[in-house]
């Protein structure tokens, strides 16, 4: 009996030691599932969600600790694609999804101020002093915060127009038996 | 022997079903009288929609380029009247959708003059390339219904060294006869384009595949071609879709062309017969693509037949001209099986149209769809050798990726399985949507990369420009203090000598 107490003791105590040194040695210094949130995001750094950029959101996704309906700019389909992610139930009452946005310019109103270029944080807006801005369509992520920045009102948000590359069929109703 | 023969060699795949091409068909071709006005479309072929270089109100003959190709894959549009541009706007798409697109819109002045063309009588002195050239400036599309710009698939040809030219006369939609009636009327225009065509690519021989329920083209065919011993008429079993082209190479070939792979891959190219006969007139008489042969054909038309129209005329010019025994039920661009449906006839007619159906109430019922008995009628129809019935219940449940799985990109949305399916399921509408939303999901993440990239680019230029800010601040300080240093340095300079000055006097 003493032997096989002995034994399994040893072992216990090598097998432990071996697992101290791997996870000394072997260590995750990030949650792999921060790079795949962050993959998600829109990655424009907007900064509506209230974190410093779309890297610092993930870390907090990934810890819990904020909610999936944090991105405007994602709306519902990120939403729900996070809480997929993340598997949990998202609460998504509180999301008002006005689907994929852009900003224009209403020409007859900008001054050419320059500040809604200053903050664009995808430099899809141009534009010179004096001269009547205008949006990369391209470029622009939707994130809004053109329009907070606006003095003269001449920036709107107005959902990304539905073309004849982007029509989808629609799915089949099923009737329901 | 006869019937063993026959039990081998014909497909597997596929659907048979009623073909309503007679007596259509069988109509003389009747000239449309063009319309007063037509609204030329700038997109009416795969790649990017064409550039406008007309201004309003100027004057254009036939064929003069209204707008020019733009990208790496495009066509030109060209005046199919001549007459003055009265507005460059937007008209109606021939889509699902009803969505607009833009189109110049031309009043016909009726002269009918045509452009200065630059015709070639001898083809086969020219170079390949000059062949594609030429071909690409014609606007020459492919007219089988894909549109595709055929002078790109002509370098595409040359440089996989295709062997094999494969004319695609096929035509196995039901209703439409337009590509039977070129090969009837026009079968030298035909072989001569294929024979142009075959030049262009470097092609050794030519394999025209026409349905063997149309004798009468076959015969005009052969006869046409017996002086060249390179192009070889092969009559194909009836059946659909043998006009698609992965399924004709397979017949004509025996060679399968791969999932993801181009036909050229494995050594053949397919040209539709109009487009033979739009090379034919492309290169020989210089004239680019502005009329077709257009079916018009179903219950609700009084005289179906095939019209010769100029691009650009509405449907309901069409419809009007053969008059219509009811109010069209549905309209429908195209064949019955893949064609699109159109929402109204003010829709102008683009190069890929091969035919305009005007369907009565009894043709365009469509019966209620019923639950799945999982019978596996659309497997066995399925040319492509997939499972519609795993993909569309995958689609059903909104996994769409279980869908990929089972190659939803391989589908051809050839509509055999709709056609069989004894529950009515719509089930190329699941297989288009999923298509759609995976597309869609692909441009997202295409974007948000770019998005990244952009955010990533100005984060840069934002650190770069503080960090030339503060050099360019540092260099003016330091040019700030050596102009003193050196002011200070003068005046201790000059001091002493006035001082010596001085003390000289």
């Amino acid at each position: 009996m003493l032997i096989a107490v002995g034994s399994l003791a040893v072992m216990g105590l090598a097998l432990g030691g071996v697992l101290g040194v791997a996870a000394r040695y072997l260590a995750v210094e990030e949650n792999p599932i921060e790079a795949e949130l962050q993959a998600m995001l829109p990655g424009s750094q907007c900064g509506q969600c209230g974190f410093v950029g779309c890297a610092q959101a993930a870390v907090a996704l990934a810890k819990h600790e904020a909610p999936v309906t944090l991105c405007p700019p994602g709306g519902k389909a990120l939403a729900v694609a996070l809480a997929a992610k993340l598997g949990i139930k998202a609460d998504l009452s509180g999301v008002a999804d006005t689907g994929p946005q852009l900003a224009t310019v209403a020409e007859e109103i900008c001054t050419g101020c320059c500040r809604c270029l200053k903050v664009c944080p995808t430099d899809a807006i141009i534009g010179a002093a004096k001269q009547i801005h205008n949006v990369i369509r391209e470029a622009c992520t939707g994130c809004g915060a053109c329009v907070e920045r606006c003095p003269t009102e001449a920036m709107t948000m107005v959902p990304v127009p539905i073309t004849l590359q982007h029509w989808v069929w629609p799915k089949p109703v099923v009737a329901v038996a | 022997m006869g019937l063993i023969e026959r039990f081998f060699k014909e497909p597997r795949w596929g659907v048979h079903p009623d073909d309503h091409k007679r007596p259509a068909a069988d109509a003389p071709l009747r000239m449309l009288p063009p319309p007063a006005r037509l609204y030329m479309p700038l997109h009416q072929h795969v790649g990017g929609a064409a550039r406008p270089i007309v201004l309003v109100g100027q004057k254009v003959l036939k064929g003069e380029l209204l707008a020019d190709a733009q990208g790496n894959i495009s066509a030109p549009i060209h005046a199919p009247v001549s007459g003055t541009i009265s507005a460059i706007g937007e008209v109606t798409a021939p889509h699902p959708s009803g969505l607009g697109f833009a189109a110049i819109t031309i009043d016909n002045d009726f002269a009918g003059r045509w452009i200065e063309t630059d015709p070639v009588s001898d083809p086969f002195a020219l170079a390949p390339e000059e062949i594609a050239r030429r071909t690409g400036k014609a606007g020459v599309v492919g007219l089988g219904g894909a549109t595709f710009p055929a002078a790109i698939k002509f370098a595409l040809g040359k440089r996989l060294q295709v062997g094999t030219l494969i004319v695609n006369g096929g035509e196995c939609e039901p209703y439409l006869s337009s590509d039977d009636r070129i090969m009837r009327d026009h079968a030298d225009q035909v072989i001569d384009g294929a024979r142009i065509v075959m030049h262009a690519i470097g092609a050794r021989e030519a394999l025209v595949g026409i349905e063997d329920n149309k004798p009468e083209a076959i015969a005009a065919m052969r006869i046409a071609a017996a002086p060249f011993p390179e192009v070889k008429i092969r009559p194909v079993p009836a059946r659909y879709p043998m006009g698609s082209d992965k399924q004709l190479i397979q017949t004509l070939t025996g060679k399968e062309v791969p999932a993801d792979a181009r036909a050229a891959e494995v050594g053949v190219l397919v040209h539709n017969v109009s487009t033979c006969a739009a090379v034919h007139k492309a290169i020989r008489l210089g004239q680019p693509l502005v009329e077709r042969i257009v079916t018009l054909n179903g219950g609700a038309v009084k005289t179906p037949g095939n019209l010769f129209v100029p691009l650009g005329t509405l449907v309901d010019e069409l419809l009007d001209f053969v008059g219509r025994v009811a109010t069209p039920a549905r309209l429908i661009l195209g064949g019955p099986m893949m064609g699109t449906p159109l929402l109204h006839g003010r829709i102008p007619l683009v190069k890929g149209a091969s035919g305009i159906l005007a369907f009565d109430a009894q043709e365009a019922l469509i019966p209620a769809a019923g639950p799945c008995i999982r019978c596996g009628s659309c497997t066995r129809a399925c040319p492509m050798g997939l499972l519609p019935i795993e993909m569309a219940a995958h689609i059903r449940a909104g996994d769409l990726d279980g869908a990929v799985g089972f190659h939803l990109s391989d589908c051809i949305s050839c509509g055999c399985c709709a056609y069989v399916c004894p529950s009515h399921i719509p089930l190329v509408q699941y297989f288009s949507h999923a298509k759609g939303e995976l597309m869609t999901k692909e441009r997202a993440k295409l974007r948000s990369e770019a998005t990244r990239r952009l955010a990533e680019a100005r984060v840069e230029r934002v650190e770069r420009e503080t960090r030339e800010k503060a050099a360019a601040a540092a260099r003016r300080k330091a040019e700030r203090d050596a102009a003193k240093a050196k002011t200070a340095a003068a005046a201790l300079a000059t001091t002493p000598v006035t001082q010596v000055e001085g003390e000289i006097a």
